[in-house]
């Protein structure tokens, strides 16, 4: 049977953040340029001892050969170029073909480096027709879905079956922002209520816009080297200490399971690679394009029963001072959400966390983290599993 | 500004044909005995390439819905009804439920087809709550 993982083989040993939320002075393409910039000067090196760079394409402003676009802007010639096109399940994906060309030796380091700028460079309206344009052009948009409805429908048979409440969704948003609200860079501070969440807007129930992730422009970026070579590094190495990937459909209306992910299958196999159990993981960093996809993978991932993510989240568990920590940069509902690169973000923090370097919102003791990626409508799923040491 | 509206391929013409005499029909798989949908040139269970278009029941129940109180665009004036279907014939469908208060919408609802126009050539199935037998 084919090796899915990754277990050690691999490091991050670099990281940035552009600014987040609305970057209306650079276009996604420059925001680009500066993160992988930035990250391979976090890691201690030049472009020149990189091999190669991994982007995701923009929907601001799409370039068909993408990578290459960005590495001829800095005058690079690297050994290895790619755009990954997966949409938010992009990010790790991108993470794994990166490390698959270390563990085959056919690279030593290599930068994933992701932006856009849904807010400034889109009108809201195209952002909205372009991110719905992921459903099927015959049996589904033509009758008129948005992304929230697709999460709507997924909400909706969760609540049908397990008796989960628009309170039990409304409590991850709220979770979100408390952490957002320690975090001086968050594009949406305030701390809310789950009165608030509950009486915000509705956009396609039992979805209000509180339960929305946000419209945001920023970029983030991370350099992988040969875990073996990353002690001498820079910065704290950061471990790859497994990684597993699900894909169960494209469209939703061809989903056999509504309430169940391939989250399941993903965290199965990260779990498997690293020798972890969701006990032995001190951060999670999932993926809330909306808050009832970070209900079910909290459920999917195996953090608490199927049926029992609405009680986990009211318990208040993940909030600052509880056990398990989610999101402590806020996450998409309250740090940003660029498109598909806002997973990177749930990465560079915990790269951040691991490294001892998150400021006021440092966690007091932590070794391990999961952070969860996925793309579609619940379609595709990617988990990774960091460590601050290596797996002996 | 119109709807988005099909321009079926060679493979899926037999449903939209069907569609505008006012008949939904689906492709059946003789060896698995099963119905699927969307069109394809495979079962996408078995991969036989040789499957057969039949008239089916038009009839189904709600698997979930939403009311979509933003529109997707101009195209459409909301509110209105997205719904995945379970046919009696195994199948599962995106569509609209229409002429319906948005209150009188569950889980589990029986629901019958209807055919819309989407342009001058398309009809589409939507579906609409098949009053008191659905309780
Ligand atoms: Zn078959």
């Amino acid at each position: 049977m084919a090796k899915s993982g990754l277990n050690s083989t691999c490091a991050l040993i670099g990281m940035a953040e552009s600014d987040v939320g609305i970057v209306p002075d650079k276009t996604p393409r420059e925001l680009c340029v500066q993160v992988t910039l930035d990250a391979v000067r976090d890691a201690g090196l030049t472009l020149q001892e990189v091999d190669g760079l991994i982007t995701c394409n923009a929907f601001a402003e799409p370039i068909m050969y993408h990578a290459e676009a960005v590495a001829e802007y800095l005058g690079w010639q690297p050994r290895h170029c790619v755009t990954v096109n997966t949409g938010g399940g992009t990010t790790f994906m991108a993470i794994k073909m990166a490390a698959a060309a270390i563990a085959a030796g056919m690279a030593h380091t290599i930068v994933v480096a992701m932006a856009d700028s849904l807010r400034s460079f889109m009108t809201r309206e195209q952002a909205m027709v372009v991110q719905s344009s992921s459903g099927h052009p015959h049996y589904e948009q033509p009758y008129g879905p948005t992304v929230p409805a697709y999460y709507a429908l997924i909400a909706r048979a969760h609540m049908d079956r397990f008796g989960t409440t628009e309170e039990h969704f409304a409590h991850a948003a709220v979770s979100c922002r408390a952490w957002a609200n320690q975090h001086p860079k968050a594009q949406m501070r305030d701390l809310i209520s789950v009165e608030d969440v509950l009486g915000s807007r509705p956009i396609a129930d039992p979805l209000k816009v509180l339960d929305c992730s946000l419209v945001s422009d920023g970029g983030a970026a991370v350099v992988i080297t040969r875990g073996d070579l990353a002690s001498s590094a820079a910065q704290k190495p950061i471990y790859l200490l497994g990684y597993g990937e699900g894909h169960a459909y494209e469209h939703i209306s061809q989903a056999q399971d509504l309430t169940t992910s391939a989250a399941a299958i993903s965290g199965r196999a990260a779990y498997a690679d690293s020798g972890l159990t969701p006990d032995d993981i001190d951060l999670l960093q999932l993926y809330d394009c909306f808050t009832p996809a970070l209900l079910i993978q909290i459920e999917d991932l195996g953090f608490c029963a199927k049926g029992e993510g609405g009680d986990w989240l009211a318990s208040g568990i993940s909030q600052p001072g509880g056990q398990k920590p989610l999101n402590t940069h806020g996450g998409m509902l309250s740090y940003c959400h660029p498109g598909n690169p806002g997973a990177m973000f749930g990465l560079t923090e915990a790269m951040l966390q691991l490294r001892g370097q998150a400021g006021e919102r440092q966690l007091p003791s932590i070794n391990t983290a999961l952070c969860h990626a996925q793309g579609g409508i619940m379609s595709s799923h990617a988990t990774l599993v960091l460590g601050n040491e290596r797996l002996s | 500004m119109s709807r988005p509206t099909p321009r079926p391929s060679p493979t899926e013409l037999p449903f939209y044909e069907a569609c505008a005499r006012g008949e939904l029909t689906l492709q059946h798989c003789e060896p698995c005995d099963r119905f699927l949908f969307y069109p394809r040139t495979h079962c996408d269970h078995c991969h036989n390439p040789t499957l057969n278009w039949r008239r089916v029941s038009g009839k189904g129940t709600i698997v979930s819905y939403t009311v979509v109180r933003r529109a997707v665009s101009e195209a459409f004036t909301a509110p209105y009804v997205i719904a995945l279907i379970d046919l009696v014939e195994g199948p599962r469908m995106m569509s609209q439920i229409v002429d319906t208060k948005p209150e009188a919408l569950a889980v589990g609802q029986s629901v019958s087809v209807a055919f819309e126009a989407w342009s001058d050539d398309i009809k589409l199935p939507v579906f609409k709550l098949h009053g008191v037998l659905g309780k």
